[in-house]
């Protein structure tokens, strides 16, 4: 795997999709308007289209998730695949295989893609390392690394509310972008497609070393952190770090970071609220905000479903083209 | 004349090799005499010796065999990644003759048994001399003393907590006085556990693009500025292991000059490697501690240049493959070092970093020093054991010549400048390059 891009065949196409990080803008673009193309049939009477029939997609999911997996789940049946779904949680009797047996478990059962969430970082890059040549992988959240699916659909989600060009927008990332694999692959996104201004919004605690290597501004005030921005997206903070050494309490999160409609009034006039969600209500932010006009979070997960079609069915084609 | 038979004690010459001894300051052509085991002359022969055998040295380089500060043999406890057979006979064909094991085996090095076991083993493979530091606490536990001078007697030269956290510093000062007791030299490995937080790489720029758990700097300074405290209370005689960050060689340099008696050593990735390397997640760049930036890999090298680190080792951790398969966080640190010790260590003198008698100096003299050993010099006496090495010859690492059980290395296909033709132990032959 060293030096080589994994996730590109050699005539620029999409083979994995691993991590934004190592994809140009023409290939995002690319990613965005396939999905666009997909969302009008995700909107029809009769959802599916063929390209997919007969292929195999496991959705190979080490961590727990609801919409990610239900999402991808819908992509992969809406393309005509046929679709498995195996769960191992960490607590399971799997404990003794190692992922590359999994792995080589499954392909002999000739699975033609992965999509594979694991604790690790780094952990779809391996897998994508490790598979046959015929097989794809899709990164479906790796550690605290990547989610780029996730981050394409929130471009999408902007896109289709902002236009395309992202280089008259500010984005403001607000919440722990310490363990945030979506804020790192957003950002990543963001930069790629020459948005005007990033910025993350977080208290010390929950901002990465060097952050600023990532090519974003850093925040620590909330109200100074979205001043007229046009794009809020709010992180998800995972329950176990709110008590401990992080944050001192979900009260004082809230009371600082929280997104409130007073808070609100600061950024632009027309600015939307994102989240990747689950939400936590009352402490990310207020279900008023959640609920309200400017947030396009059911969006979101509906652009998901697209997205998710676009992205399966170019590595696909990568492959059945580079079979010829 | 014959050629030297392997494993017997010969009258053997040596002739017409630049013999580099630091510890007496020799660096001219010349010819040694072993006779005996021990090293019987330098210069011409002594009196009514007949040599059995010669070697012509013409053209490289006969200094003390190398000793290792460092060497993890995985025997007892982990055979399944090495033994000490296949690990002595490694360190032989890379010209060390001396390897320091650390007490992190399986059962712990904290029972004269355990030391005994070792020894036995090694002495039986032959290849080369393993000296074993036991463990400072019983079973590594951080909370209760060894039976140190039972340790000591039995042979250990020195005590260590390897990498197993000691969390109560009291404990900490109690072990260092009951060391220093015994006038046991500790071996301190400076990390902070808590900030390392069970993190995989160094929190910098690497890290935080690829979202892998970090261990900030602190992480080793604190841990540093903490034992240096406890070492000048106690007066105890200390060595810190694996310096990664110039910060902290700054300061055990510091604290030297005030008179602390404490010395340290750097493990040779961390002066070629960096946190750039795990860019891929490479998981042969999987090391704990983890490596840093490209300023700390210089400023190791200025501290290797100005005597502020004392001794180079190999560091050498050989695993299996499954080992280093899988997703970088889940994959087990550490690289295997024997086979590149030398070669990388004389890419040091190629980049002026060192001369080459001072680098040798830092392979042998100091590690001997530091283990409180009579060996790594060439004087009249001393144990004949010897490296030859040619400077010029040029190879390529890779897993056909790695010699250890353990091919994790990320030098693999890198191409290595000088290769050991001979190595002599205890006066025999245990290592001949294949012409």
């Amino acid at each position: 795997m060293k030096g080589a891009n994994l996730q590109i065949d050699s005539q620029g196409r999409l083979r994995h999709f691993l991590s934004i990080s190592g994809l140009n803008r023409q290939l995002l673009t690319e990613i965005l308007d396939t999905a666009e193309s997909f969302a009008g049939i995700t909107e029809q009477a009769v959802k599916k289209v063929p390209l997919l029939r007969g292929k195999t997609i496991v959705n190979l999911f080490f961590e727990a998730s609801t919409r990610t997996r239900t999402t991808f789940e819908l992509a992969a049946k809406r393309l005509s695949a046929d679709v498995l779904n195996i769960n191992i949680t960490q607590s399971s009797a799997t404990k003794g295989e190692t992922l590359l047996d999994t792995l080589r478990n499954l392909e002999a059962m000739h699975v033609d893609m992965f999509v594979v969430r694991h604790v690790d970082s780094g952990a779809a890059h391996f897998m994508a390392s490790h598979v046959a040549p015929h097989t794809s992988v899709i990164n479906a959240g790796d550690g605290r690394h990547s989610h780029p699916t996730q981050a394409m659909l929130d471009m999408f989600t902007i896109r289709r509310a902002k236009g395309h060009d992202f280089g008259r927008l500010r984005v403001a990332i607000v919440g722990d972008v310490l363990h945030s694999r979506v804020a790192r692959s957003q950002i990543h996104a963001l930069n790629l497609l020459n948005t005007g201004e990033v910025r993350i919004v977080a208290p010390r605690t929950l901002v990465p070393a060097f952050a600023d290597s990532l090519g974003v501004r850093v925040f620590h005030d909330l109200r100074a952190g979205i001043r007229d921005v046009d794009v809020i997206i709010m992180l998800r903070l995972q329950h176990e770090r709110m008590k401990g050494a992080l944050l001192p309490s979900e009260h004082e999160y809230y009371e600082l970071f929280g997104l409130t409609e007073k808070k609100l009034a600061h950024a632009g006039a027309d600015a939307i609220v994102m989240h990747p969600g689950p939400i936590n209500r009352g402490v990310e932010m207020d279900s008023e905000v959640a609920d309200g006009p400017r947030s396009v979070i059911l969006q979101q997960v509906t652009h998901g479903i697209a997205v998710r079609m676009a992205v399966m069915s170019m590595a696909m084609r990568s492959r059945q083209e580079g079979d010829e | 004349m014959a050629t030297v038979t392997r494993g017997r004690q010969q009258r053997i010459r040596i002739h017409d090799g630049r013999v580099i001894d630091p510890a007496s300051d020799v660096d001219r052509v010349t010819d040694l005499y072993i006779a005996g085991g021990r090293i019987a002359a330098l210069g011409s022969a002594p009196a009514g010796f007949v040599a059995e055998a010669e070697i012509d040295a013409t053209g490289c380089v006969v200094c003390p065999g190398l000793i290792d500060i460092a060497t993890a043999l995985r025997e007892p406890g982990q055979e399944h990644k090495a033994t000490i057979a296949t690990e002595t006979r490694a360190a032989a064909s890379a010209g060390i003759t001396t390897l320091c094991c650390a007490p992190d085996t399986s059962p712990v090095i904290d029972t004269p048994a355990v030391v005994e076991l070792i020894r036995l083993r090694a002495t039986h493979a032959g290849k080369a001399r393993v000296v074993t530091l036991g463990a400072l606490t019983r079973n590594l536990d951080g909370e209760h003393l060894s039976e140190m001078a039972a340790l000591r007697k039995a042979g250990c030269v020195g005590v260590s907590n390897a990498l197993r956290p000691m969390v109560n510093s009291l404990v900490l000062r109690r072990a260092l006085e009951y060391a220093a007791t015994f006038d046991l030299t500790v071996f301190l490995h400076p990390l902070d556990h808590a900030l390392a937080n069970e993190g995989c790489a160094h929190e910098g720029r690497v890290a935080t693009r690829l979202g892998l758990p970090a261990i900030p700097q602190a992480a080793e300074t604190a841990a540093v500025a903490h034992l240096l405290a406890l070492i000048e209370q106690v007066g105890v005689r200390a060595h810190f292991c694996r310096l990664t960050t110039g910060r902290s060689a700054r300061m055990v340099a510091r604290a030297r000059f005030d008179g602390v008696p404490v010395t340290a050593d750097v493990a040779i990735p961390y002066l070629y490697l960096s946190e750039n390397d795990i860019c891929d997640f490479d998981s042969d760049c999987h090391v704990l501690p983890p490596l840093r930036t490209v300023e700390d890999r210089e400023q190791l090298r200025n501290a290797l240049q100005n005597g502020s680190i004392h001794a180079i080792c190999s560091d050498h951790q050989p695993h299996e493959p499954d080992a280093k398969m899988g997703p970088f966080p889940a994959t087990e640190p550490g690289i295997s070092g024997l086979d590149t010790l030398l070669p990388l260590s004389l890419r040091l003198v190629e980049e002026h970093v060192l001369e080459l008698p001072a680098l040798i100096r830092r392979l042998t003299w100091h590690p001997a020093q530091i283990l409180g050993l009579p060996h790594g010099t060439l004087e009249t006496g001393a144990s004949a054991d010897v490296c030859i090495f040619d400077p010029h010859r040029t190879w390529l690492l890779d897993n056909g010549n790695l010699r250890s059980n353990g091919h994790n290395t990320p030098f693999r296909g890198w191409e290595m400048k000088g290769r050991v033709t001979h190595t002599l132990f205890e006066g025999r032959l245990v290592h001949a390059l294949q012409p």
